[in-house]
């Protein structure tokens, strides 16, 4: 018989564990932030559930669909797989700092423009990667730019579109 | 997730002491750490993060390169050292994960990557002989289309998944560590250990030890390299079957060959009777398909893997003819 999990046996070891609480520094979206995290706190969790910042999606959180991308020191990675406190220090960057109302990041009035979403769960996570795409700068061909993108999961299936996006903004960056 | 402590120690010497600790993990990148914490599979008491210690270096000598631990599997695969001298670890590297991965990914924890088993992989499945001691193996008679088909035992079939190690092993590649007893130097041949009667013991690396860098020696055969990687989609995909090759050629005579196989054993796997076979004749298509015929002899598959056989074989004789220039 498989194993069963029991909330009271959850609670229990609950119970016993000190509740830890680490003061750290972020710097999100140019704002610095003083925050006291639990250490198995994910920044995506930090972001959502504490931050209210909602824009970065939760999918499948195991780093498999990149809904949860977001740049670190312009970096991207997976913010379900990075614990929050060891970040102390780092520039944190969501799809909030990326564009506003009104005023949109290039990126976003291409997908726009290009029709390169459906229903739009993946796009803020499709964005950022593609911004950490262009920062790394090592895609220039469309093949690269869907091998470069393909940590980002479209279950509507618009990455024919994504990629004419991202294209486009390269393109426009190179033309500058 | 569960609760646990957390320390982030400025010193190496800190952070092996802290590493004592019982029920004390290391974390760098975290990318396989932190999947496994939410799992369940992982229960550490206290993560200690390695973050801080300086050691994302990439030096390059006359007799070869160090690797600092912590530097990234972007960072590695993309240096102009690796990419020249190395090639078949850059697209090793490259083959592995999504880009935000191998930006978080360090060197040491993907030598410490897990398997991908799903009855390893979750906790209400409760025999696993690599989770629990004793406990049984459910994919012996599970689905094991992934499994390992080299290296296995009766106790357990489970997946080496790395891209990365398979690369490394192909270019004699040594792993360095510090821990309470001194330093050691291990070749990667030896640092991951077969399951035999242990699947829970996955390297020679003991509790509390770390790794602290990865060394490269220059050899006649590395630049003349590539990774060749059979999966189920084009990107973003653990191996079905894989090979690094690497050849020393003098004129069009193999002077020296290595060859070996991930996404088929139970840890990076080396071919020497393939590379045996190599060694003295000319860099022909006919030439690697009968030496590669002689790889995965010793195969033990299930009725969902069998596949693999022929399928290594065949990336063994492309990662060949990309090095030979037969291609």
């Amino acid at each position: 018989m498989s194993q069963v999990f029991t909330p009271n046996s959850e609670l229990q070891h609950l119970a016993g564990q000190p509740i830890a609480e680490i003061a750290t520094t972020l710097t999100i979206n140019g704002v610095e932030r003083q925050l006291v995290i639990e250490p198995w706190t994910t920044l995506l969790d930090l972001l959502r559930d504490k931050l209210d910042l909602i824009g970065t999606k939760k999918g499948c959180d195991h780093g498999q669909c990149g809904a949860c991308t977001v740049l670190i020191d312009g970096t991207r990675v997976n913010a379900c797989l990075k614990l929050a406190v060891t970040l102390d220090g780092c520039e944190i960057t969501t799809i909030e700092g990326l564009g506003q109302d009104g005023n949109l990041h290039p990126l976003q009035a291409a997908f726009i423009e290009h029709d390169a979403f459906q229903c739009g769960y993946c796009t803020p996570g499709q964005i950022c990667s593609a911004q950490g795409l262009i920062n790394e700068g090592r895609a220039r061909t469309r093949l690269e730019v869907r091998e470069q993108m393909s940590g980002n999961i479209c279950r509507c299936g618009a990455y024919t579109n994504i990629a004419d996006a991202v294209l486009e903004v390269l393109e426009s960056m190179e033309r500058a | 997730m569960r609760n646990f402590d957390y320390q982030k120690p400025a010193q190496e010497s800190e952070a092996i002491r802290s590493g004592q600790t019982t029920g004390a993990r290391f974390i760098a990148g975290g990318t396989l750490l932190v999947d496994l914490l939410r799992l369940d599979v992982e229960q550490p008491e206290l993560l200690v993060d390695l973050s801080a210690l300086p050691w994302r270096q990439i030096e390059v000598a006359a007799d070869g390169v160090r690797i600092g631990a912590l530097v990234s599997n972007s960072d590695l695969a993309e240096h102009p050292a690796i990419l020249a001298g190395f090639p078949a670890l850059s697209q090793a590297l490259l083959s592995g994960a999504s880009p935000q991965l191998r930006n978080m990914a360090t060197v040491g924890g993907n030598l410490l990557q897990r398997t991908r088993c799903a009855y390893f992989r979750d906790v209400a499945v409760s025999a696993c002989n690599k989770r629990k001691a004793g406990s049984g193996c459910a994919a012996l008679a599970g689905y094991s289309r992934m499994h390992a088909v080299l290296g296995v035992s009766d106790q357990c079939i489970a997946l080496h998944p790395s891209d990365m190690c398979v690369a490394l092993l192909a270019m004699d590649a040594v792993v360095h560590t510090r821990g309470p007893d001194g330093e050691r130097s291990i070749f990667l041949a030896d640092f991951h250990t077969l399951p035999g009667a242990h699947p829970e013991i996955e390297s020679a690396l003991k509790h509390g030890e770390l790794v602290t860098h990865v060394s490269l020696p220059k050899t006649s055969f590395s630049a003349r390299s590539a990774y060749v990687k059979a999966r189920d989609r084009a990107s973003y995909a653990f191996a079905l079957a894989s090979s690094a090759a690497a050849i020393d050629l003098d004129g069009q005579i193999i002077r020296q060959a290595r060859v070996a196989l991930g996404g088929v054993g139970t840890k990076p796997w080396r071919c020497m009777e393939v590379e045996q076979a190599l060694v003295g004749r000319p860099a022909t298509r006919e030439v690697f398909q009968a030496a590669a015929a002689l790889a995965m002899s010793d195969a033990r598959t299930t009725e969902h893997n069998g596949f693999k056989v022929q399928l290594a074989r065949r990336v063994i004789v492309r990662a060949l003819e990309r090095v030979g220039g037969v291609l």
